[in-house]
């Protein structure tokens, strides 16, 4: 029980914000703004056609500081202001990566995506099919997503289950410090357009960074899901955020002898099927967590891979899904609490899932 | 409706050329090997002076733009012939009587320029390179096409040919996307990026000429002005229709889009002027389409049929082009009744082959998702149908 204990330890990398770890000898620690920082930084240096444009990127230093000092290392050719002009500074974007440079377009939050996402969908996505592989698109668009504190309905949409929905997009969605710079490098390095969605209330959280991942060449593969925690109980996968929350939860259901394995999903396109698969097989319960929407959301595509899988046999349980409630995000801040999903939604959920209480 | 129509024509009519000289005399076999015209006036915005009225073409020349845009012709009558027997299918936009435009341009362009443009697109993809078989066979879906048939017609790319972009408006930021890497890149070359009056109404439009000017990119935004957005004439689109100065803060211009060596000589003019760091050029064309604006729509129901009749014969940019070769003995009616022959024989048989080409095997459908991607498993029509993407 108390290997176990420490195996479950080890294998997370922090949970709750400002943890010191002193368990094992760290490389570093390092906030998930700055893994962010540091991968772009890293990726302009290895490559001159890599460049920054959006709103505040430059003199800013970013609208959440993410890139900071990068105008002023790289100057005005590597790191562009843009007015604000979505679908035009997008469209830009795109047509840059398609005459041959590698774009890091920033969206200010995913939510102005919404008026550039023609440029995202019909003329980055879909370019390499129609053209029957001619052209390529190999651009970045990043930014944080989901919900803030406080910023209300237009400002708070996840758009995790619209970009995942579209074939030829690649869409990832890091939650630690080493996811961040690790995807957010990938992404950067891959040829295909990219969606990389961040958080903008984990920028500032601080995790574990190892050796490896402290290194110019560190990579998190695209569409390979992280078991951030082992268990034998119950299966919840997320993204975001809300692996951290799922990892709360796997805490104070430990208390009651219920072992949780906690997937950080990493990639939401092309999910990691075959990790979800082998551990709703091991564990037998499914549970899906997500801050966005519940219909047609991450969650409800997981449920129906599993259920068209030979997972479906191994099920004890329907999967379920916890998620922000199908309301558009209120103001006030029992509201905006009582919307998005807490620990006590995911151990509830769990404990139905097993059939306690 | 007519009011605005006829307008139109006797806007277009007064550019007809006026004033031209021979090289040499008269005769049979006194061929030319130059001469020289004159153009209609330019309307010039935010611009000192414009391009020259006086253009001059080699013999050598002039055939060339008359073959391209005969080719042009003869290649978008196969494909409306090919679309009423039900071989082409969906979208096809004609290009017919805008001949000039892309062949003009093309001429004061070279290889290593950049072109975008939006669905009407088969007759640049021709100038950028691509065989007219190989657009035929894409229009038609078999996997000779230029996009293996999976593009279709609004779908076309080519080496610096950016397509054919079905979303209207679309492609006027990536044209300055494509020029900002021009600039990036130290290049001298420029980017051509076209739409049509009805787009020039886009809010994206706006904002790229916004950026385009800002960062001054090597782009020239070029308004291919046929008169028409769809079936709506461009009075009732537009509250200014001076397209070539929409752009306020951008100096442009308007050109006779179907004089060909007016289109080249006004395209030299603004490349020239991208080419020297000056930023953007707006270049409007002013030029008529003969077919509806699709293959579904016959083009007769929002504007009078004497009003094309009266285009094709008073305005017919290869007519136009081969009344002058002919006047001042550049080339023989003979001559260009062989390249009109050649032409014909090369589109016939490239119809042939569109016909008779294979589609793509089906399984080829899950290919080119992504780029340098090991293969991967897509999901098919139902849980049990998986395909490779290679």
């Amino acid at each position: 029980m108390a290997a176990l204990q420490t195996l479950a330890r080890r294998c997370s990398t922090s949970i709750l914000k400002r943890h010191f770890s002193v368990s094992s000898p760290v490389a570093a620690q390092m906030t998930v703004r700055d893994a962010l920082n540091t991968a772009m930084n890293e990726e302009m240096k290895r490559d001159e056609s890599v460049f920054l444009l959006g709103e505040e990127v430059a003199e800013y230093d970013g609208a959440y500081k993410v890139s900071r000092g990068l105008w002023r290392k790289y100057g005005d050719k590597r790191v562009m202001d843009t007015p604000i002009t979505e679908m035009g500074f997008a469209g830009i974007a795109v047509g840059s990566a398609m005459a041959g440079l590698k774009p890091i377009c920033e969206f200010m939050t995913f939510n102005f995506s919404m008026q550039a996402i023609d440029q995202v969908i019909n003329s980055a996505a879909k370019t390499y099919y129609m053209s029957a592989g001619k052209q390529t698109v190999p651009i970045v668009f990043r930014g944080p997503n989901g919900a803030a504190a406080g910023v209300a309905a237009q400002h708070s949409q996840c758009f995790a289950a619209w970009y995942g929905h579209c074939p030829g997009l690649k869409v990832v969605s890091p939650y630690s410090s080493e996811d961040a710079k690790g995807l957010l490098k990938s992404a950067i390095r891959d040829p295909n357009p990219v969606v990389c969605m961040e958080n903008e209330l984990m920028y500032g959280t601080v995790f574990e960074m190892s050796d490896e991942a402290m290194s110019e060449e560190f990579l998190v593969p695209i569409g390979k899901a992280k078991i951030e925690r082992e268990g034998t109980h119950c299966t919840l996968v997320s993204h975001s955020k809300s692996v951290g929350l799922c990892l709360e939860a796997a805490q104070i259901l430990e208390k009651e002898n219920i072992f949780c394995e906690v997937i950080n999903l990493r990639t939401i396109r092309p999910m990691d099927e075959e990790t979800l698969i082998n551990s709703v097989k091991k564990t037998n319960h499914l549970v899906t967590v997500e801050g966005g929407w519940p219909q047609f959301g991450v969650g409800a595509e997981i449920v129906a891979k599993v259920m068209e899988s030979d997972a479906f046999d191994y099920l004890d349980a329907p999967v379920y899904r916890v998620t922000g409630a199908d309301i558009p995000m209120p103001y006030a801040a029992t509201l905006e609490r009582a919307t998005l999903p807490g620990t006590q939604d995911v151990v509830l959920t769990v404990k139905k899932s097993l059939h306690i209480q | 409706m007519l009011s605005c129509a006829a307008r139109l024509v006797r806007a277009q009519i007064q550019s007809k050329p006026t004033a031209c000289w021979v090289v040499a005399a008269r005769g049979y076999a006194d061929i030319v090997d130059e001469a020289t015209f004159t153009t209609s006036e330019y309307a010039l915005h935010k611009l000192d002076e414009g391009p020259s009225q006086t253009v001059t073409v080699t013999r050598d020349d002039a055939l060339k733009y008359y073959r391209q845009m005969q080719t042009i012709r003869r290649m978008e009558t196969a494909a409306g012939n090919l679309y009423k027997s039900k071989v082409i299918r969906g979208f096809c936009h004609l290009y017919s009587g805008q001949e000039a435009c892309a062949v003009g341009m093309e001429a004061a362009l070279t290889p290593n320029d950049h072109v975008i443009t939006a669905y009407r697109a088969h007759g640049w993809t021709y100038t950028r390179g691509v065989p007219p078989v190989n657009i035929l066979a894409e229009l038609t879906g078999r996997k000779s096409g230029v996009a293996k048939g999976k593009g279709g017609s609004m779908h076309m790319y080519g080496h610096n040919f950016y397509g054919g972009n079905g979303i209207v408006g679309a492609q006027v930021p990536l044209g300055a996307g494509i020029a900002l890497a021009l600039k990036y890149k130290g290049s001298n070359d420029v980017c051509v990026a076209l739409y049509g009056d009805g787009a020039a109404n886009q809010g994206q439009v706006f904002e790229t000429y916004n950026i385009a000017k800002l960062w001054d990119l090597p782009c020239i935004f070029v308004c291919e002005n046929n008169g028409y957005g769809m079936g709506t004439a461009v009075e009732r689109a537009s509250a200014s229709t001076e397209y070539y100065t929409r752009g306020d803060y951008v100096p442009g211009l308007r050109a006779d889009g179907m004089d060909v060596l007016a289109v080249r000589e006004a395209t030299r003019f603004a490349a020239e002027w991208c080419r020297s760091g000056k930023g953007p050029m707006i270049l409007e064309v002013a030029t008529y389409r003969y077919s509806g604006h699709s293959m579904s729509d016959p083009g007769t129901s929002y504007r009078p049929r004497e009003e094309i009749q009266e285009m094709r014969k008073t305005r017919d940019p290869i007519t136009g082009l081969r009344e002058r070769l002919i006047s001042v003995n550049l080339a023989t009616a003979e001559e260009m009744k062989q390249i009109d022959l050649d032409v014909r024989a090369e589109i016939d048989k490239a119809v042939e082959q569109a016909k008779a080409d294979p589609e793509l095997p089906v399984e080829e459908m899950y290919n080119d998702i992504f780029v340098d991607e090991p293969p991967f498993k897509v999901r098919g029509t139902n849980p049990f149908m998986y395909g490779m993407s290679k």
